[in-house]
């Protein structure tokens, strides 16, 4: 039988993430699209605390003599797959931000123009307006 | 300048041939050129009145977009650095849809001599021209790591293209209709990948690539980026970049 102080710790933990990420969803910081993964993760955690035989089960069933290695693998494949597909996004993030950098330059240059153009085509440059607010706060 | 003047047609200088209506953009990459940005603008402008000429600044911290201004070139201002490959599928988009039909890209650092873009532009019934150093004309020597980078790259791109390029990352190139219009929506921004992956999307996409051997000048100002730990470095993404553009797909149309 595991340690009934170990367990406590482990639960107090998986509740503890399991509170934060339900936590960042209430407060709209975590996109539903994220949400299901993490959710199910730390149920899944949570669920492994309470019931270590579990684990030693599954451990046994596949051959893996050291349950704990198990876990270290379960959990090296989901960050694995959690950071590759964050990598996947940092990079589509960055290429939209790219082409909507491009397209600002584009669309000034064709408001530079335009605005040169206006300027040359009022030819009589008309005095620049002063309106009485602006001269008291020259004085 | 305003765009209103991209509306002219243009007319060929030297007419040997009467040349096809080129409206012709020459763009300058340029990030802290303030030395010689203006001074390559006055060359190119003495070599072709008719060419319109854009720089595209992304960030620099110097004066460099104002010199070009008050040089009489179009600048384009980005937001933020996008790398000589963002500041040229900046560049290409704008020449598409301004209607330019020929692009020719220009160091703004002035090793590129703006004379010789009469050379490239010699070259008929190709989509894109590159001016190349070590392809006969020119004393132009690098050495170590760097030097062994542009042998393989060289090799290997000759190889894959079938035709002989002896200096695939010159950003001396003049690019045609429709690589322009290739260009405009498929131009990689990564290091070396605008130099030397771009090359390879157009081969793929059935472009034909040539080369004119150039001429090409010390760096006039500012520092150029060579030594030894660098040079390695580059190396590396030599054979990364190439590796990349060889396994990745044909760009499909991702965007729009
Ligand atoms: N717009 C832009 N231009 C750049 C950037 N980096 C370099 N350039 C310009 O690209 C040209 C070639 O750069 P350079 O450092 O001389 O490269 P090298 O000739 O290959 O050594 C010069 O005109 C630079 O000003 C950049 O991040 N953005
Ligand atoms: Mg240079």
């Amino acid at each position: 039988m595991p340690d009934l102080r170990l367990t406590i710790f482990s639960v107090v933990v998986a509740v503890a993430a399991l509170v934060l990420v339900v936590e960042l969803l209430r407060r709209r910081r975590l996109r539903e699209k994220y949400a299901v993964i993490w959710v199910v993760i730390s149920i899944g955690t949570l669920v492994v605390a309470i019931f270590p035989s579990l684990l030693r089960g599954i451990a046994g069933a596949i051959g893996i003599q050291t349950p704990s290695n198990l876990l270290f693998f379960g959990s090296l494949l989901v960050l694995f797959a959690v950071s590759l597909q964050l990598s996947r996004e940092v990079g589509l993030l960055e290429e939209q931000s790219r082409r909507l950098a491009e397209e600002v330059g584009a669309l000034r240059l064709r408001v530079d123009a335009l605005e040169k153009k206006n300027a040359s085509d009022a030819k009589p440059v008309a005095e620049p307006v002063v309106t009485p607010a602006e001269v008291e706060q020259r004085s | 300048m305003t765009t209103e003047g991209l509306e002219r047609v243009e007319i060929s200088v030297n007419g040997s041939t009467p040349a096809p209506a080129q409206r012709l953009l020459v763009v300058l990459p340029a990030l802290n050129e303030q030395e010689s940005v203006a001074k390559v603008i006055g060359e190119i402008r003495a070599g072709r009145p008719d060419a319109h000429i854009l720089v595209v600044d992304d960030g620099s911290t110097d004066r460099t977009a104002e010199r070009a201004d008050a040089a009489g070139a179009l600048v384009m201002r980005l937001p933020f650095n996008l790398g000589v490959g963002g500041a040229m599928r900046a560049a290409y988009r704008y020449a598409h849809e301004a209607g330019f039909t020929s692009v020719v890209q220009v160091d703004a650092d002035g090793q590129h001599d703006p004379r010789e873009i009469e050379h490239l532009l010699a070259v008929r019934d190709t989509d894109v021209v590159i001016g190349a150093r070590f392809a006969g004309r020119g004393s132009y020597v690098v050495k170590g790591p760097r030097r062994w980078a542009m042998r393989l790259l060289s090799f290997v791109l000759s190889r894959i293209l079938g035709v002989a390029l002896a200096d695939p990352t010159s950003g001396f190139r003049l690019v045609h209709e429709r690589a322009l219009a290739l260009f405009a929506e498929h131009y990689p921004e990564e290091y070396l990948g605008d130099t030397v992956e771009s090359l390879v999307i157009a081969h793929r996409a059935g472009l034909s690539v040539a080369q004119v051997p150039v001429v090409m000048r010390a760096r006039e100002t500012g520092v150029a980026s060579t030594n030894p730990i660098r040079s390695a470095v580059y190396l590396v993404r030599v054979v990364v970049a190439v590796g990349l553009a060889l396994v990745r797909r044909r760009p499909e149309s991702e965007h729009r």
